[in-house]
């Protein structure tokens, strides 16, 4: 078994593993979200009958940690994947002996790997395990496809890539659209949870049942939203996140401008990768300032952070693999 | 709401003669009595806009400040900043003249139809559009209009006191309490050097301090501290947006004194360091063509390194450079390590083979000779080229269309294709044109192309255009005693970037602020502890004289710090060690 079947390996095992975690922090999700109904229901019902009050306790009492097994079974999944997937990288790099991240089949392994890795620092720090279920889930998903569709074998570095900026500006991209993905994550969760909580709209008098998106957030099989704290924790989880992201990406876009200088002469020249980031960075300017605007705070400000996340992966996708550019290091030609 | 309701949005009565007063033109209805306001009817059609004739008129002044306010307004700054980004988009999608004139101009004869009304709306240019332009002045505008009232305001924050310590801490739900030995003044004094932060800078990031003898409302004496943060963040933000326009002052100054020529050297050649000698050379406005330093650069040797599959591994041109009357130097230009000389920079950016050939016309005269680029048209450098033999003693003029394979392989099909970007097997084959090439018109003409609309092909025996192949050292006869063409070497050449930016320094230094202003306004905060101790004389905290503190903090949401700051103030005013920092917050 040489280095490229171990990273290949590890990485189809991580991914397995990264299923799992799905799974059992979604199972985690719905019973935290049924018994918070439940405890509603039942606060209801004690409103009602003075009497209930003990029975209303006790339930308290044994769902005080609903879901607490699966939660357990989809951290050791996560962090036991986590390795494997950290594994898989470093082989990778010692396989093609440069660092993993100049073909699109890299990029993808490793920023799939720091967006796990942000999620479980968050974590560390306060209690997220809502977003669990999305990270995991895009973490399976980004390392399966990248195997399935973008591996190509290890290959030594092209010219235009042999630069020690290799090292400073693609990992501080890679580590910024790692933190805009988990925060993306909240962000949709709050539009989300913003939609649960407000009616149906008005304005729309005749044809407001045809707003499905917030039909289905109201609907039964969306109760899971139970179990995801209310709007304003989110807003202030995904500020923080965006401001650390903005910083990191303003100095990605920063860098790229001095490696480009290096590289091709001119500091800017509107390549498609840099218009694109420059339309990523406006967005999440445009998100700050949305917070502290009137009209603007709260739902939009949130629409506004999923744009940005939505154009990261268009960046990511479309304009490697269908947009001409300088920036052509995809590699899957 | 009527305008009305605007003047008076408490509900109380208006004055009939004050409103008559404010608006002389106003017609009361004659059955008002005082006490009702003066209804008017709504004018349906109106010159202005106003609805209400007697409503007071804004006035030219009035208009100017509501225009600016309306520039300056957060809410228009969103919208031309999300402007910006949309408009952004089509210069990625289309084809850019600037980013690459050859694909756009073939995106244009490939669409007849929507290509010139596509060039003429400014979307073959984005970003040099008057309407991309018009964007991003209007945002700079309006940031300008933001950043000097925040910078006043700012400054004199400094000397604005800090605001006191609400009466009453009750409402905070975040309130916290505790009994501390110390005495008021101990404690107002542990909280002044705590607040005052770290000793360096400290002036900086710590508190501004306000302490207040106050008597509450059941009349106890009391002593209130106010600790104020966030003029770090102002300071930040201030920094980041001035920076801002710092950028953009430095980019239209470096476009204005840049200069960027290509320069197409064959191993071998030197170049002079002249605008004449550049193939290509552009220059902003204010640029001096006297400014180029007449240096000379001989290419030596380009020395590319391919692996086995033929992928690039390295590409480096060994050079000669030398200042006149000096002694020359030798030096290296590799991808991504361009040659600094004289405040500018060498890249390589284009490399290929440039065969070296000799035409000899009909009398046997060399005609032409010389080392032409062939462009390389993919990863096997597959190069065309063309060579235009105008000076010929007799005869026709002669047009050379030529490809060039650097490994040769034939396929089964008969089909010639190049398998290694190495010249282990060259091989060109050459086409023949006759007729006049259109040089004497004085036209500007592109070098790697033939201008056929005067020109017939040279037909072979079968009457279907001949192609000749010739390998290197070989020479062959053109067919009705139109001469030779003898194949001598196979050069390399590189094509050269020279560039050089004077405001190169000020984009970095001014970006760097940029990062640097952004980092701090969001990451220092921006809130007021307040604690309120009354001493242990006068409150009824049992066991003695112990003083009671009670404190609040106000802070925006996400500044989950705060509650930290808030128990380390309370901390120290009771005499205790500041807590540590490292607690997990459970989830909501």
């Amino acid at each position: 078994m040489n280095v490229t079947d171990i990273s290949v390996m590890t990485l189809w095992t991580a991914a397995t593993l990264y299923a799992i975690a799905m799974v059992a922090y979604s199972v985690r999700l719905a019973r935290v979200a049924d018994a918070r109904l439940t405890a509603k229901n039942a606060a209801l019902v004690s409103v009602g009958a003075p009497t209930a009050e003990p029975a209303t306790s006790d339930a308290t009492l044994s769902v005080s940690k609903p879901g607490a097994r699966a939660q357990g079974i989809g951290r050791a999944a996560m962090l036991v994947g986590l390795m494997l997937h950290l594994v898989g990288v470093v082989t990778r790099g010692i396989d093609a002996g440069h660092p993993p991240w100049s073909s699109m089949y890299e990029f993808t392994i490793t920023g799939s790997m720091v967006g796990v890795a942000v999620f479980l620092l968050v974590q560390r720090r306060r209690d997220i395990t809502y977003i669990a279920p999305a990270v995991a889930g895009f973490a399976a998903f980004a390392v399966v496809s990248a195997l399935r569709v973008w591996y190509r074998d290890a290959v030594g570095l092209q010219p235009a890539l042999d630069s020690y900026w290799l090292v400073i500006h693609v990992p501080i991209a890679i580590i910024a659209s790692g933190i805009f993905g988990v925060s993306g994550a909240a962000s949709v969760l709050q539009v989300m949870r913003i939609d649960r909580d407000s009616e149906l709209k008005k304005r729309r008098r005749f044809f407001g049942w045809l707003n499905l998106p917030h039909r289905a957030v109201k609907s039964k099989a969306a109760r899971w939203l139970e179990a995801v704290p209310a709007p304003q924790v989110l807003e202030s989880l995904t500020f923080r996140l965006n401001a650390v992201g903005f910083v990191l990406w303003t100095f990605t876009v920063m860098s790229g401008a001095m490696w480009a200088e290096h590289a091709w002469g001119r500091y800017w020249g509107w390549d498609p990768k840099e218009v694109w980031s420059f339309v990523i960075w406006i967005l999440y300017a445009a998100y700050l300032h949305a917070r502290t605007t009137q009209g603007w705070a709260g739902r939009r400000a949130a629409w506004l952070a999923i744009w940005g996340l939505i154009a990261i992966v268009l960046n990511f996708t479309v304009v490697n693999l269908y947009v001409q550019g300088l920036h052509a290091y995809a590699g899957v030609k | 709401m009527s305008a009305e309701d605007r003047l008076h949005p408490d509900g109380a009565t208006p004055d009939g003669a004050t409103l008559d007063g404010a608006t002389p033109d106003g017609a009361t209805p004659d059955g008002a009595t005082p006490e009702q306001p003066a209804l008017e009817r709504p004018k349906r059609f109106s010159a202005d806009n106003y609805a209400y004739a007697s409503a007071p008129r804004l006035g030219v002044r009035g208009w100017l400040r509501w225009m600016w306010r309306q520039v300056t307004s957060m809410r228009l700054a969103l919208v031309l900043l999300l402007l910006l980004g949309l408009a952004a988009i089509p210069g990625s999608l289309i084809p850019q003249w600037p980013q690459n004139a050859a694909k756009t101009q073939s995106f244009l004869d490939n669409n007849p139809g929507i290509g010139p009304w596509l060039d003429r709306a400014g979307l073959l240019d984005v970003f040099g559009s008057a309407w991309f332009t018009s964007i991003y002045v209007l945002l700079f505008l309006s940031l300008i209009g933001c950043i000097v009232p925040r910078a006043i305001v700012h400054g004199k924050a400094a000397v604005v006191p800090v605001s006191s310590v609400p009466s009453s801490l009750a409402r905070y739900e975040d309130r916290l309490e505790a009994a501390s030995p110390l005495s008021t003044v101990d404690a107002v004094e542990a909280l002044r050097t705590w607040g005052r932060g770290h000793l360096l800078w400290g002036w900086l990031t710590g508190y501004r301090v306000r302490v207040d003898e106050r008597t509450a409302r059941d009349g106890t004496p009391q002593v209130a501290v106010a600790l104020e943060q966030g003029s770090l963040r102002e300071w930040g933000n201030l920094v980041f947006h001035t920076a801002l326009v710092g950028v953009l002052c430095a980019l239209a100054v470096g476009s204005a004194y840049t200069y960027r020529g290509q320069a197409v050297i064959v191993e071998g050649q030197t170049f002079t360091n002249a605008a004449v000698d550049y193939d290509s050379f552009e220059a902003g406005r204010l640029f001096d063509p006297a400014w180029l330093k007449p240096f000379t650069l001989t290419l030596d040797r380009f020395d590319p390194v391919f692996d086995v599959t033929g992928r690039p591994v390295s590409f480096t041109a060994h050079v000669t450079f030398a200042d006149p009357g000096k002694p020359a130097d030798d030096a290296t230009i590799r991808v991504n390590h361009p040659l600094e000389i004289h405040g500018g920079k060498i890249y390589l950016q284009g490399n290929g083979y440039a065969p070296l050939l000799t035409v000899r016309d009909a009398d046997g005269n060399v005609a032409f000779s010389g080392a032409t680029p062939f462009l390389p048209q993919d990863g096997n450098y597959t190069s065309t080229g063309v060579v235009k033999v105008p000076d010929v003693t007799s005869g026709p003029q002669i047009g050379l269309v030529a490809t060039l394979y650097p490994t040769a392989a034939q396929a089964p099909d008969g089909t010639v294709s190049s398998v290694n970007p190495q010249s282990v097997n060259p091989v060109i084959l050459l086409s023949a044109y006759t007729g006049d090439l259109g040089l004497d018109a004085g036209i500007p003409q592109n070098v790697y192309q033939l201008d056929e609309t005067k020109l017939k092909p040279v037909l072979g025996d079968d009457g279907a255009h001949l192609v000749i192949d010739i390998v290197q050292g070989q020479t062959v006869t053109l067919p009705d005693g139109l001469g030779t063409v003898t194949w001598d070497a196979l050069p390399r050449f590189v094509a050269l970037d020279l560039r050089a930016d004077p405001s190169l320094p000020w984009v970095l230094g001014t970006a760097l602020a940029m990062l640097f202003g952004v980092s701090v306004s969001l990451f220092s905060p921006r809130r007021r502890l307040w604690l309120v101790l009354t001493p242990g004389d006068g409150n009824d905290v049992e066991g003695g004289d112990l003083t009671l503190v009670e404190a609040a903090a106000l802070a925006p949401p996400h500044d989950e710090a705060a509650t930290r700051a808030l128990a380390s103030a309370l901390a120290v005013s009771t005499g205790q060690a500041v807590p540590s920092p490292r607690v997990r917050q459970e989830e909501l």
